[in-house]
């Protein structure tokens, strides 16, 4: 479904990804472990489209489609759904309005008819239960004096409506204690189903504990270094990104 | 929740473009010749059976106005104005006091309906009884078609609860002692040159008297349109709160697609007495001109309000998407003590427009208190200045003056400008004044996108985002036309 | 020329034509300047006149007062000096405007060249647009010429000017710091009796350059001060200055500063400590002309008797000033039911991805801070003069030269007290 290749990309002209081959085929769910600046965030980012990264090579097809060519919100209408590693602050715009204005956007691309407030709420009320997220996160501004990890639920919450078939999670996992980070994995594991895929990118094996993946790779300098089972993520928990890195040179 | 669905809706019904508004109604109008002196003076006075003292106060005016000079300080520019070259007159042809739907001209009340006033008061503006419309709105209307109110509806509703609101003229007819008391002791004939210039001419407009202790049952509204080619519209609206009462009005503009500018120099003066409290909601959408800058409104208008009495309150509210060249402060003059001054204001200018606006709090009373909140919008290749003042004086102890002003850039053709003034004569008083400019954030754009909406969407979203706490101070009813209007004031200002 | 003449101006023009011959360099720009002055008069000081750059500024009582040639004084008269502060530095020392040699202890770092020797304007100050750079290109009779090279570091350096009891002096000075060159420039006056002070500064600050720019205008109560710089700066220069008005009767002290090249700084930092009748005003004009630079400002007014004190800024970011930073804060504690604040901070962007803000605020001493102190024992008075003098201490903190605002400390010492008493 997602399949990647020889993709590099640069940011102001400093090359970031060097080449990077990957395929993820529908219904798996992929980790991606690396070093800090080794290019996750990079990576996520050019998969949905952010301007700021320009492509030097290479290519993206999701379902066959080209998925470069496409802008942000196609991508997403396309079933692609960006958990952020920081999520943007909207003032001013209320969750549940911004949650409602988006499914609506992605259903009309669909062909799906659009949700009334009335429908719209007792989904998200639903969804907001089921990861034990307080019912005035709906009510609040998007993100707005969220703390770090209602930001990272708020996320979560979003995909949960929004269905996505291909989900990239940028460190979803950071600022998050244990029992969020169960919420957290609880709702991604919800999802998961022969329509839905995920790229979990994670600097800790601990996320991993909870989203079981079916393949792992480490990514560093741009590239992917190695692939793998799960069993990789523990060697790396036990190794060390340096301990592995010097191995695999 | 309601607001959220109101703005979804907008985004979903915004997809036709340019300006709405813009026709023209086909009914016969009763034209006074073009020019301005004190025949045409003596005419607009005649034409209204206006008393002898209502003359002599246009004439002084007049006489004041000729020796005044158009102000050049605000930040727009424009073709001089031959003042020689309007009609200061134009009334449309009717019987006197259409009673029944039947005597008011049809073009009438598809004017109204294309300004979307609701069917059932469109009836009730024309005349029928408003207690045999089920379930109407309780809303009344007064709307100005061009210089003369035509109806004026829920007079009876309004006259049990003892307030007067009528066409001013009809106020200087019936309630001449009223009128004289007040007309002219906020604004001043001479306070300025287009302050002068209606004094001398101003044909209609609305008036308002909430006697004490009065809770004004429904909000007020009137709809000012402009429609005839060359007139000038010089409305005059007066509305007093006396002690203890409280009202709420609504003013909607909209203006045909011209070719020619239009001037409209409209007064405004409110008054309030002891804990009186008047909201007045401003949303104006005239024509603004093309793209290109030809034709539009120009909008000179003078709004202020002075809170006579103690503990009283005055609150503007304002969305300005229109005209294509806006000069407008509505101010406070705060004499009693305890009393309030708000202004919350959101001015979008897109294309070639021009907005110069903003406020004056004068703190006079003990502790009076002002809270200022603009939000200006720039796109195209317009020009959005608020300019504010705050003055303190010495005898305005423990005054209190907050000021937020966050201006949001669109494009880089255009250009946002911020002018407060503050001038502070009592140490116990407490002003401050916080002024942002950015753009709309990449990040939030690149957020709004990854989750499916369009950049134009996406845009229309964190505007109303940034502009929530002003929209919020409108009634219901008009933060769901503001909501719309600006989504449609900012169509292809990306992308 | 049959218009009759605005007030004030006759006495200034009368100087001109007396001097006319004498006076150094090319005699063109001065004509132009004197029409123009005629043109404009004093700002304020002819009534129904009122531009709105002086709305809260009126120069009458300048108009009104006369000025002569002052008394000269005999050479190495150090009187003159000594209120000069204990700085080991270099210093060029004028005195009712004559540059004065054996009172100098001229610089070793830097080029130095006096204007009554070498009459050069610079091109940035606009006689024909600000009547105070008209009457001082006008009357100019001296000023200092100061040259960094390349890559020099000049360090600290001295300029001073003393004036006496009915003089006018209208000091030209031109800077320039050339590629990478820094200099430290401390810049004095004060003087007895009434007399007028119209210094115009033109600096430029080349690429990679940086000055530090300190004023203390410290002038005796009678005495007019107005004075106006004009900066431009290049590529990643840096522009620091600090204003601090202590003295003077009417006062306006006027900064245009352009960043003209990518990335660069300015600092428009300034304090105004007014009492008795005093009037200051702190003017600003910051142009952003060039994409990434930062301007900072903090202004502090401190207003006691029946002063008024006034700050006008304004930050103009240019279409091609991208990713402008600015910042404006203007804050003003009035002490005494009779003072006044005048304050007009503006914004005006015409490039979108920008990020500017300015703050102001007026009040008096914060009513906590002091309930606070005072219940800790500390007596009303002491608790008061406390918080002035960390509101003042806090406004001096922009000085990162230690040297430099020890000297501004011990000016400002004290003067609550005095203003108390």
């Amino acid at each position: 479904m997602l399949e990647i290749r020889g993709l590099s990309a640069a940011i102001e002209d400093k090359p970031i990804l060097q080449g990077i081959d990957l395929t993820v085929p529908q219904g798996e769910v992929h980790a991606i472990m690396g070093p800090n600046g080794s290019g996750k965030s990079t990576l996520a980012y050019v998969l949905s489209g952010r301007d700021d990264y320009a492509v030097t090579a290479g290519s993206v097809t999701f379902d066959g489609r080209d998925l470069l060519a496409m802008a942000p919100e196609e991508r997403a209408a396309a079933g692609l759904f960006l958990a952020f590693q920081y999520p943007v602050e909207l003032p001013g715009v209320g969750n549940a309005n911004f949650l409602r204005t988006a499914l609506n956007a992605l259903r009309r691309s669909r062909g799906d008819s659009e949700l009334d407030a009335v429908q719209f709420l007792r989904l998200a009320r639903a969804e907001t239960k089921r990861l034990a997220m307080p019912e005035d996160m709906l009510r609040r501004n998007v993100n707005v004096g969220f703390s770090g990890g209602e930001k990272k639920r708020n996320e979560v919450l979003q995909m949960a409506i929004l269905r996505p078939r291909l989900a990239i999670l940028d460190e979803t996992d950071s600022g998050l204690d244990i029992d969020a980070l169960r919420i957290v994995a609880d709702g991604v594991n919800a999802l998961r189903g022969p329509d839905f895929s995920a790229l979990v990118i994670t600097h800790y094996q601990r996320l991993l504990e909870y989203i079981v993946p079916d393949r792992v790779h480490v990514l560093a300098g741009g590239r992917i270094v190695r692939s793998g089972g799960p069993e990789l993520a523990h060697e790396l928990e036990a190794k060390g990104y340096a301990g592995m890195l010097t191995e695999a040179a | 929740m309601s607001a959220a669905t109101q703005t979804l809706d907008t985004v979903q019904s915004v997809t036709q473009s340019g300006y709405k508004w813009g026709w023209e109604t086909e009914i016969e109008m009763d034209l006074a010749p073009k020019g301005l002196n004190e025949d045409i003076i003596r005419l607009i006075s005649s034409r209204k059976e206006e008393p002898a003292w209502l003359l002599e106060w246009r004439l002084k005016a007049f006489a004041g106005w000729q020796q005044m000079t158009e102000p050049h300080w605000a930040r727009v520019e424009h073709a001089p104005i031959d003042y020689q070259d309007l009609h200061y007159y134009a009334a449309p042809k009717r019987k006197p006091g259409p009673k029944s739907l039947d005597e008011v001209d049809p073009e009438l009340l598809r004017t109204y309906e294309k300004l979307g006033i609701p069917l059932k008061e469109r009836a009730i503006l024309a005349g029928v009884d408003p207690a045999s419309i089920e379930g109407g709105s309780q809303v009344a209307v007064d709307a100005v078609f061009d210089s003369v109110s035509v109806a004026t509806t829920f007079r009876e509703t309004l006259k049990k609860a003892g307030v007067i609101f009528c066409p001013i003229s009809e106020a200087v007819r019936d309630h001449p002692e009223l009128v004289q008391q007040y007309l002219g002791t906020v604004v001043p004939t001479s306070d300025n040159f287009f302050a002068a210039l209606n004094s001398a001419v101003f044909t209609d407009g609305s008036f308002v008297y909430v006697p004490k202790g009065v809770r004004c049952p429904m909000e007020l509204s009137t709809y000012f349109r402009i429609n005839a080619r060359s007139t000038g519209q010089f409305e005059r609206t007066l509305i007093i709160a006396d002690a203890g009462a409280y009202v709420s009005y609504l003013e909607g503009c909209t203006a045909p697609m011209r070719d020619e500018n239009q001037l409209h120099a409209a007064v405004v003066e409110l008054v309030t007495h002891d804990d009186a409290q008047i909201k007045y909601s401003t949303v104006q959408n005239w024509y603004p001109g093309d793209a290109e800058g030809r034709g539009g409104i120009y909008n000179f208008v003078t709004k202020r309000g002075a809170c006579r009495g103690a503990r009283s309150k005055i609150s503007w509210t304002q969305v300005e998407t229109g005209s294509a060249i806006t000069w407008k402060y509505p101010s406070c003059v705060l004499h009693g003590d305890d009393s309030v001054g708000e202004f919350y204001s959101v001015a979008v200018t897109n294309n070639r427009q021009q907005a110069d606006t903003g406020t004056k709090m004068v703190h006079i009373g003990k502790r009076t208190k002002s809270t200022i909140v603009s939000k200006g919008i720039s796109a195209g290749r317009s020009n959005n200045t608020y300019r504010g003042l705050v003055r303190v004086l010495p005898q305005a102890a423990g005054a209190r003056n907050h000021t937020q002003c966050d201006s949001l850039l669109i494009g880089d053709c255009c250009g946002a400008h911020t002018v407060p003034y503050i001038e502070s004569r009592n140490p116990t008083a407490k002003v401050e004044h916080e002024a942002t400019t950015s753009k709309i954030a990449d990040d939030q754009m690149f957020y709004c996108r990854q989750r499916g909406l369009t950049e134009e969407d996406a845009v229309n979203l964190i505007v109303n985002g940034f502009c929530k706490e002003v929209l919020k101070e409108l009634p219901m009813e008009f933060a769901v036309e503001a909501q719309k209007l600006l989504a449609v004031s900012l169509e292809g200002s990306v992308g | 020329m049959t218009a009759a003449l605005q007030r004030g101006v006759a006495g200034f023009l009368a100087r001109y034509e007396g001097l006319r011959d004498r006076l150094p360099g090319d005699p063109r720009p001065r004509a132009e300047a004197a029409d123009a002055f005629r043109r404009a008069g004093l700002p304020g000081a002819t009534s129904g006149r009122r531009e709105e750059a002086w709305k809260y500024t009126s120069l009458r009582p300048v108009a009104d007062a006369t000025f002569q040639q002052p008394v000269a004084h005999p050479a190495g008269d150090s009187r003159l000096l000594a209120r000069l502060p204990p700085l080991e530095a270099p210093r060029i020392v004028f005195v009712d405007g004559e540059f004065r040699p054996e009172l100098s202890a001229l610089p070793a770092s830097l080029d130095f060249a006096r204007f009554a020797d070498r009459a050069e304007y610079g091109r940035l100050a606009r006689a024909d647009s600000e009547p105070l750079v008209a009457l001082n290109t006008m009357l100019a009779e001296d000023g200092a010429l100061l040259s960094v090279p390349d890559g020099v570091d000049a360090g600290l350096l001295l300029l001073v000017s003393v004036a006496t009891d009915r003089a006018a002096c209208h000091p030209r000075h031109l800077i320039h710091l050339a590629r990478g060159a820094r200099l430290s420039l401390l810049e004095l006056s004060f003087g007895d009796g009434s007399y007028l002070h119209n210094p115009v500064l033109e600096v430029v600050v080349g690429d990679d350059a940086a000055l530090t720019h300190v004023r203390l205008q410290n002038e005796a109560p009678t005495a007019f001060h107005l004075s106006t710089v004009y900066a431009e700066i290049g590529e990643r220069g840096e522009y620091d200055s600090f204003g601090l008005n202590l003295g003077g009767r009417i006062v306006r002290t006027e900064a245009h500063v352009r960043l003209a090249g990518i990335k660069g700084i300015a600092h428009l930092n300034g304090a105004q400590l007014l009492g008795g009748t005093q009037h200051a005003d702190f003017t600003t004009v910051v142009k952003h002309d060039a994409p990434s630079c930062t301007s900072r400002q903090t202004v502090k007014n401190v207003l006691a008797g029946r002063s008024q004190g006034v700050f006008q800024g304004r930050i103009e970011v240019a279409r091609v000033a991208q990713k402008t930073d600015g910042y404006q804060m203007n804050q003003a504690l009035l002490l005494s039911p009779d003072a006044e604040v005048d304050t007009k901070p503006e914004l005006e962007i015409f490039a979108d991805d920008v990020k500017c803000s300015h703050g102001a605020t007026v009040g008096e001493l914060d009513a906590d801070q002091l309930f606070y102190l005072r219940s800790r024992g500390i007596p009303d008075d002491e608790a008061r003069s406390m918080l002035v003098r960390a509101f003042l201490a806090d406004a001096l903190d922009a000085v990162t030269d230690q040297a430099v605002r020890g000297v501004l400390e011990h000016a400002v010492e004290g003067w609550w007290e005095r203003q108390a008493a």
